[in-house]
């Protein structure tokens, strides 16, 4: 068995799997099925300073070999977060990721200052939800505005800062490179592609929303390509997800470039799937006598 | 709080009737804690989604379930082209089910078109105390009927064209029984529309209990990802219940439509 465990902003993942931010809830749901322990991270569903209620159903769409939601941040708030879910999570011997969200500026710093007084490990700050009216995705889009929220939140947390990339964007490296340089400790990407569906007999969109993020096995290919282009632009490290549906899928992210895999979709078509990749992983790495996993990070060969 | 994912065998298939399809599958620890109303979320081959179909009757001694469900696009259809003797992907059993009363002499089980299989499961606990009252298209689209005489309920059948049964919707019966004896409880499944008039209805002639079952599009069916929203209201305040987890079975007094 080959050597999981990666490090990433000097905290210790016993491997790189890490459910990501919106599929996972804050874990209890889980539980009934693994224990938490197993995997490398959990991100925690994406929390705004107020309760949000969210966008009205339907929220959900199946696309081929993918998905869309409008889910649009329904969540109980940050201090609810810290006070009924966070201190559980703790308990659960694996790396937390509070992803946290705001309207505006403002709200995001006021959010991770009081994070910062918890013992979360990590902040994932969410400039790219598609769902949301505000902030979301139109801090993301712009490398003026994204380097603002990310300098801002900067200021207040002492604790690694990860920024959640939207892919919806003409040059992700121009992003990446902006929220480096104001002050990003890590990127993770990508969010979630705008798309759309048509009830044709109904001509109403699918969604309530008409828009909603794309997710699932067919949005892979794009991810890979941009934590690829990420990981070659910026020095920070990069968590990458998109698609990810296997253990191999997770190796191909890693060679591109990602130092952890967070998975998303995957896990409503089998709600073990962060498990079953962890051990597909490590079948794939005993073949191939691989003995560590930081080994095969970044380690496509490009022509 | 519990269920299992797993692949079970599909001991029996039947078509019941145009493009609707009963499974009876092997499933003894799932049978085991399965409540009437609760649901089963299936995974379709070549599909990110699973699909959340009711359970029609549980059998706790021969460890099986039943579920009855209509083709509506290419994943049901995937799901309808399993065969028996072979295996189905099942995270089971999931949600909150309806609230049963050994005390209630009376109840009235409304079914709409495919709203119509949970409402075998409680037919099944309250038998000869049940009335079930149940709407189709027309003839063709009927089905269950001999399932429900087989345990003792008394059955009324409505079909939008007058093909078969009563010519009309389910609410003129209900209205009807409720006008003479009314009942301890109604419980519905089926159309918004049905159960919105169903609800208005049983508040109307002051039900003391009148319990729905909601579908909506659904991803985790487990209550993580916050997918199959509800508008509802508790304590006075406007809240997004999700169907899989609060639901599927809701206080109709508590459905914002």
């Amino acid at each position: 068995m080959a050597d999981m465990s990666v490090k990433i902003c000097g905290v210790d993942f016993k491997n790189p799997i890490i459910p990501a931010s919106g599929v996972f809830g804050y874990g209890r749901e889980y539980e009934e099925l693994f224990p938490l322990q197993r995997l490398g991270g959990i991100a925690t569903k994406g929390t705004t300073l107020h309760k949000r209620t969210g966008n009205p159903a339907p929220r959900i769409a199946e696309t081929p070999s993918g998905m869309l939601n409008s889910v649009g941040l329904q969540n109980p708030g940050i201090d609810y977060f810290i006070e009924n879910e966070l201190p559980n999570l703790l308990e659960k011997e694996t790396v937390i990721l509070a992803n946290f969200a705001g309207s505006t500026v403002d709200e995001c710093v006021e959010v991770a200052r009081r994070l910062d007084e918890t013992d979360v490990h990590m902040l994932e700050l969410n400039i790219s939800c598609p769902n949301v009216k505000q902030g979301g995705a139109a801090f993301g889009t712009s490398c003026d505005m994204a380097a603002e929220v990310t300098a801002q939140v900067r200021r207040v947390t002492s604790k690694p800062l990860v920024v959640k990339l939207s892919p919806n964007v003409t040059s992700i490296t121009d992003i990446a490179k902006a929220v480096e340089a104001a002050g990003a400790d890590a990127i993770s990407l990508i969010n979630t592609l705008l798309g759309m569906r048509i009830d044709v007999n109904t001509r109403r969109p699918v969604l309530r929303n008409n828009v909603g993020g794309m997710s699932g096995a067919a949005v892979f290919p794009i991810a890979v390509r941009m934590v690829w282009q990420t990981a070659n632009a910026v020095k920070i490290p990069v968590i990458g997800m998109g698609g990810v549906s296997s253990g191999r899928d997770a190796i191909e992210m890693m060679m591109a470039g990602a130092q952890a895999v967070q998975v998303g979709a995957a896990i409503f078509t089998d709600p073990y799937a962060p498990v079953r990749i962890i051990d597909e992983m490590n079948e794939f790495l005993d073949s191939k006598g691989i003995k560590d996993v930081k080994e095969i990070i970044g380690a496509v060969k490009p022509w | 709080m519990k269920y299992t994912q797993g692949k079970y065998r599909i001991l029996k298939k039947t078509a019941i009737a145009r493009e609707m399809y009963s499974f009876i599958i092997e499933c003894p620890e799932v049978a085991e804690i399965a409540q009437a109303g609760q649901f089963v979320h299936i995974r379709a081959d070549g599909f990110t989604l699973r699909r959340p179909v009711s359970i029609c009757e549980i059998d706790r001694e021969k460890g099986t379930l039943r579920i009855v469900f209509e083709i509506r696009g290419e994943g049901t259809a995937a799901i309808a082209r399993l065969n028996e003797g072979s295996l189905i992907d099942m995270l089971a059993p999931l949600g909150k089910g309806f609230t049963v009363n050994e005390n209630f002499k009376r109840v009235i089980l409304v079914g709409g078109g495919i709203g119509t299989p949970p409402m075998l499961s409680l037919a099944q606990i309250y038998g000869e105390r049940a009335v079930v009252i149940t709407g189709f298209r027309s003839a063709d689209a009927v089905i269950l009927q001999k399932d429900f005489k087989k345990v003792g309920a008394e059955t009324i059948l409505c079909t939008d064209d007058g093909s078969l049964g009563i010519h009309g919707f389910v609410t003129t019966p209900l209205e009807s029984i409720l006008n003479n004896g009314g009942a301890d409880a109604v419980y519905a499944c089926g159309p918004m529309p049905m159960l919105k008039n169903i609800a208005a209805l049983c508040n109307e002639k002051n039900v003391d209990l009148c319990e729905i079952s909601l579908e909506e599009r659904m991803a985790c069916g487990i209550g993580a990802c916050l997918g199959c929203a509800c508008r509802t209201k508790r304590n006075d305040e406007e809240y997004f219940a999700h169907v899989c987890k609060d639901g599927p079975v809701f206080n109709a007094k508590e459905v914002l439509w």
